[in-house]
């Protein structure tokens, strides 16, 4: 095992995630501990194309893997191609974005090294020899700084937006397309298809804006307020847990401990009252705004700015006043 | 068709969560525990299955957890599972997932399968990773935080779909398989009160390390956790007031575009 660091470049539709930027900033950080090389894998179609946007973060290698095998996702596959690019240089540590594919197919791919896996990380640092990570547990309502113990491969996946994307450092990295070395009965579980979310809007996950609502909204036409300023703000729709059960919104948007946890530059939450679980997934946000007629209701605690009021007084005068000044 | 559902005992979703006086866990006084939420669909999911196939179909909860998740094993006996195995050992204190998952396969070979279902993560750890190296050691196919679930015709595959980024991901596989379930997924049904009633008699079969044919805790020592920590303090909330709520707007607006500089 080498203080070497393997990135997964994430492509998806023929366009790698941002995060990965991220990820190279992550291996930096490990990297200044170990004196080890970073590179990078990205499996997919439209690999060898975007490798380039990694070709000049000061990479050593990366590695593009591109044939009819790794067209569609797989974890089986995706998995074994890792788990083949560790055998063969005996990477320390492998950061993967915390998306739906990096959880799934890290946590393949560490069983295949008999490694040990830190999910969903907001924070590395390195300190006396050793990689330390920081993960929100119970739904972010607690965090723990962890370290592996003993040796043994370090698999990280990092949250987006939480590491600063890595600046350009010069140099261009080797990029080598090699084959998949897959063949067709070691994928037995396949993604056969994508149906894009209806409307257009980003996911809550990936939006730097979110336009929220609760259960002060009283029919799922309401949410037409909501999708408006979002649309005007590029953002998305959100919806507590509260609004989702009561049938006004589909699970797709629900933030909290069993939706999604965001993490958006924007978070306005429209009559939402704060209950612990929706606070758990939002709370990380940059800037948050509340709207609620309660004054007492929790989601003042953790706003920046509150507004007392109706939800359906104020939003649409906001939706006014956003427009005036885009 | 024999399906084991994967369960674990964790904190309510409602709770406080505070970090016990020593700094090295949490306060579980005060705390009320239930079934993970996420496992409550596969719980589900294995009862839909078992009415749709009929015949000697069987429903087996799988828990790994302290004499407490008893409770949980239970509920989801109570919902309508056939049986249970618990694996309980005091040698097992806060086991990580590929203890957990060392575990699982040892009982999964000795019970027999066709199929495991289980939450997509436990609301506890969130790591997700049981699911996926219980998949790896048991050289099974996995399909993770499925929210559609549909057997094929003949019964050798499954049709599901999970949420990502931005769309859903259709997906197929071969079985036996792991299948973790999410939101969405089904509605787990209340335990009814004869439910209640028989769950008392259905068998929980407890294992321990040895009797899985272990003689240590497999899989453990990978990780060191250096400290809990509470929560940044959020900053006072601004509340911003005017006249009337267009006035209110218009210095949010302001607060966001000068202050914050976030539209």
């Amino acid at each position: 095992m080498t203080g070497d660091i393997l990135i997964f470049g994430e492509v998806r539709n023929g366009q790698m995630k941002k995060v990965a930027a991220e990820l190279v900033s992550g291996a930096r950080t490990i990297a200044a501990g170990t004196g080890g090389a970073i590179d990078a894998v990205l499996v997919g179609r439209g690999a060898a194309a975007e490798a380039q946007k990694l070709s000049t973060l000061g990479l050593r290698r990366i590695a593009v893997i591109d044939d009819d095998l790794t067209e569609k996702y797989s974890t089986e596959g995706y998995a074994k191609v890792i788990a083949d690019l560790f055998g063969e240089a005996g990477y320390g540590y492998v950061l993967l974005g915390a998306t739906a594919m990096g959880r799934d197919l890290g946590a393949r791919a560490v069983a295949k090294t008999d490694g040990v896996m830190f999910s969903d990380c907001v924070d590395l640092r390195f300190e006396n020899g050793a990689c330390v990570a920081r993960r929100p547990v119970y739904a972010g309502k607690l965090y723990v700084d962890i370290a592996p113990a003993g040796e043994r491969p370090v698999f990280i996946t990092i949250r987006p937006n939480n590491l600063p994307p890595a600046s350009a450092e010069g140099g261009s990295a080797e990029i080598a397309e090699r084959p998949s070395g897959l063949t067709r009965e070691m994928i037995r579980a396949v993604a056969t298809e994508i149906v894009p979310l209806a409307g257009g809007r980003p996911d809550v996950t990936e939006a730097d804006v979110i336009v929220s609502g609760g259960r002060a909204l009283k029919e799922s036409a309401d949410f037409r307020l909501l999708e408006e300023l979002a649309d005007l703000l590029g953002g998305a729709v959100g919806a507590s847990r509260a609004a989702v059960d009561a049938g006004l919104a589909p699970q797709t948007l629900q933030v909290g401990q069993t939706g999604k946890v965001v993490n958006p530059k924007l978070y306005i939450a429209c009559g939402i009252s704060g209950a612990i679980q929706h606070l758990a997934g939002m709370r990380t946000s940059k800037v948050i705004v509340a709207i609620n007629k309660d004054p007492a209701a929790p989601i003042f605690e953790k706003a920046t700015y509150g507004i007392v009021g109706d939800l359906f007084e104020v939003v649409p005068v906001l939706s006014e006043e956003i427009k005036k000044i885009l | 068709m024999k399906i084991l559902v994967l369960l674990k005992r964790v904190p309510d979703t409602e709770a406080k969560i505070l970090i016990n006086k020593e700094g090295s866990g949490i306060r579980e006084d005060g705390v009320k525990f239930i079934i993970n939420p996420y496992d409550e669909y596969a719980v589900e999911q294995g009862l839909l299955l078992r009415e749709k196939i009929g015949g000697d179909s069987k429903v087996t909860v799988v828990c790994i957890g302290p004499s407490e998740a008893t409770e949980q094993i239970r509920t989801a006996l109570a919902m309508g599972a056939d049986d249970a195995v618990h694996i309980c050992d005091p040698a097992l204190t806060r086991p990580g997932p590929f203890t957990s998952a060392a575990l699982l396969a040892a009982a999964a070979r000795e019970e027999g399968f066709d199929l495991i279902l289980c939450g997509k993560q436990s609301v506890d750890y969130d790591m997700a990773q049981v699911h996926s190296i219980l998949a790896d050691m048991l050289d099974l196919p996995q399909v993770n935080a499925a929210t559609a679930f549909e057997l094929s015709a003949d019964g050798s595959k499954a049709l599901l779909a999970k949420r990502i980024e931005g769309g859903d991901e259709k997906w197929e596989t071969s079985l036996p398989a792991v299948i973790s379930c999410d939101k969405g997924l089904n509605e787990p049904r209340y335990a009814s009160l004869p439910g209640i009633m028989k769950a008392k008699k259905k068998e929980i079969r407890t294992k321990t390390l040895a009797d899985l044919g272990l003689s240590e805790v497999p899989g453990g020592g990978r990780s060191r956790i250096l400290k809990w920590l509470p929560l940044p303090k959020s900053g006072e909330c601004r509340m911003v007031e005017a006249e009337d709520a267009a006035g209110a707007v218009r210095e949010l607006v302001r607060l966001l575009r000068e202050e914050a500089k976030v539209v």
